[in-house]
């Protein structure tokens, strides 16, 4: 399987990075380097393997629904890079 | 003993202890030591006034009689755990300058244990990578060969440490961070248990590997610490709920009847024989210490390094998706709209190495793609994890080369990602299975650069490595030797 510059510019969408056109032939090329040591994987019967998403195996706790952070308003605006009224900044959305 | 900077942090404690040296003076003695070989570039934020209010909150903490075995004692963090009075970076441009709210776990239990803070150390932006040449922030020179790299990601917290610019640090492994800079650098690096130490505040890179850990001058200080740096902690979802422990209580086991595996796919074709000769030299040592090899396989270790890099980048990609620029981190200056001030935030704050795992985690997380590679890569993850689980039946540690040759020149590796990817051959298995393992030096190969010997034991089963490792070092000098000039 090889990627084509056509996936490259869909996933570089999905991600929200730019490509330019000087670095889209770079990229193309590492990743489908990248992409050649994946597919050693797929060399190995993994019929009935049941996927492990963690290594300690079991699921993870949950905790109660419930208000536990204090109020971190002022701190987490901190280091907004635009904040008004407590509140975050961004551009215009709906016109 | 030579020099304080040379001591080992038990004799530090001691001297605490008895009122011969104050953490003042202590902490003076490695900010000096930092400014003087500021040349490493292993720092990226020190502030002498706070290292000094903490150095004689310990002072007044050991003067009133409330001092523990920490007290007092400097450490430096990996810039990848937040802290409320250092900025985090994560050795990142999108977070020049970040002031986290809160400390992370592992900071706080090591703060509140006495503990002294140094700085914030270089690593390789968001952990990514394996000579700390990713770090935004410039390269970290290796002490013992300023063209060598320092490994990584872990980078900056190996070579202070080799450098004796800080008697310990904090680091993170999420495919060898910890140990791959420890064998590059000939100190001492411990990854526990995933789960024992806690994540939270931990810059996530990939949640179901990132583990927190030690870079110290030997095995014996690891164990001093890392109690304290452990335990549950109900802000990390896959934080493991054990009572804390001591690992210093099989410092003093006998290796005799230890059954070393040596696993027979960690030395193949691709290890350099100077590091291959170093290796047998370490386990011909266990031998005469009187534990016994057991040669043993592990048939699906060679497929970590695919999985790692189907499983990372997805969970980075997902990670990574935080920095939009909205609130915290960098934001660009000009945009058209919304969707553009996410986009150029994105790719003028982020590195190469983070982007290029971005786009693998998000192809194979993506629809039509998710089931060939991200569950196929759980699968094998599963299968190599239980050729660790079937190992362990037949031995108690397994040991094997931390890497297959000695630390590369910068440039060597830095303009192709696979070649740079193939370094963690040694480290990866073990964390996929999420095994305790360490590095500790065990020689010196080509150009005497420094050789690691990986000791990986099953999960929790910390205290018995820490201990073989002690024995070796108690049998061995190789973790005193200092770089020239240190």
């Amino acid at each position: 399987m090889a990627l084509t510059q056509a996936d490259v510019a869909r996933i570089a969408h999905l991600a929200r990075i730019e490509i330019t056109a000087q670095e889209a032939s770079r990229t193309l090329a590492q990743l489908n380097d990248i992409f050649a040591l994946i597919e050693r994987m797929q060399a190995l019967d993994t019929a009935g393997i049941e996927p492990m998403a963690h290594p300690l195996g079991g699921a993870q706790r949950v905790r109660e629904d419930a208000v536990t952070e204090p109020d971190v308003r002022e701190a987490a605006l901190r280091n907004a890079p635009a904040s008004q009224e407590g509140l975050f900044l961004v551009p215009r959305v709906i016109e | 003993m030579s020099a304080l900077h040379h001591a080992s942090l038990g004799q530090l404690s001691r001297l605490l202890a008895r009122r011969e040296v104050s953490a003042e003076a202590l902490a003076r003695l490695y900010l000096d030591r930092m400014a003087a070989h500021g040349d490493l570039n292993a720092f990226l934020d020190v502030r002498p006034e706070v290292t000094l209010a903490q150095a004689r909150a310990a002072d007044a903490r050991i003067a009133a009689g409330e001092a523990g075995p920490l007290t007092g004692l400097p450490i430096a963090h990996k810039d990848i755990f937040v802290t409320r009075d250092f900025a985090s970076t994560a050795g990142s441009r999108m977070l020049a300058g970040y002031m986290s709210p809160f400390d992370a776990t592992v900071v706080e239990r090591l703060a509140a244990a006495g503990m002294v803070t140094l700085g914030k150390l270089n690593c390789d932006e968001f952990a990514m990578g394996s000579s700390n040449e990713n770090s935004a922030y410039g390269n970290v020179l290796n002490p013992w060969d300023r063209q060598a790299v320092p490994g990584g990601s872990s980078g900056g917290s190996s070579a202070a440490v080799a450098a004796r610019i800080a008697p310990v640090a904090t680091a993170t492994d999420t495919g060898g961070s910890i140990r791959e800079p420890a064998a590059f650098t000939g100190v001492t690096g411990v990854k526990p248990t995933y789960g024992r130490p806690s994540r939270w505040g931990m810059i996530a890179f990939a949640s179901s590997l990132d583990t927190a850990g030690l870079i110290t001058l030997s095995a014996e200080d690891a164990a001093l610490v890392l109690g304290a740096m452990t335990g549950f902690d109900p802000r990390d979802s896959t934080s493991v709920q054990r009572p804390p422990e001591d690992y210093t209580r099989e410092l003093h086991t006998p290796v005799k009847g230890l059954r070393v595996g040596v696993p027979k796919e960690f030395f193949g074709t691709g290890l350099q024989p100077d590091v291959e000769a170093a290796v047998r030299a370490a386990l011909a040592q266990f031998v005469a210490l009187g534990a016994t090899l057991v040669e043993l396989s592990l048939p699906n270790a060679e497929l970590g390094i695919p999985v790692y890099y189907v499983v990372a980048p997805a969970e980075c990609s997902s990670n990574l998706s935080r920095f939009d620029g909205v609130r915290y981190g960098h934001r660009a200056a000009r945009y058209a709209d919304l969707a553009d001030m996410v986009k150029k935030s994105r790719t003028e704050g982020l590195g190469a190495e983070p982007k290029r795992r971005i786009l693998v985690g998000t192809y194979v997380l993506s629809h039509g793609y998710y089931d060939a590679y991200y569950l196929k890569a759980q699968r094998v993850r599963r299968l190599i994890a239980e050729d660790f689980a079937r190992a362990f039946e037949h031995c108690d540690l397994i040991a094997g080369p931390v890497t297959t040759s000695v630390a590369f020149d910068f440039g060597d590796k830095a303009a192709d990602p696979t070649a740079m990817y193939l370094s963690d051959l040694y480290t990866i298995p073990g964390s996929l299975a999420g095994i305790p393992s360490m590095s500790i030096p065990c020689g010196f190969g080509a150009k005497g650069r420094p050789v690691g010997l990986q000791l990986m034991a099953n999960h929790f089963h910390e205290a018995r490595m820490l201990g073989a490792a002690h024995q070796y070092q108690l049998a061995t000098d190789w973790h005193t030797r200092v770089p020239a000039g240190f």
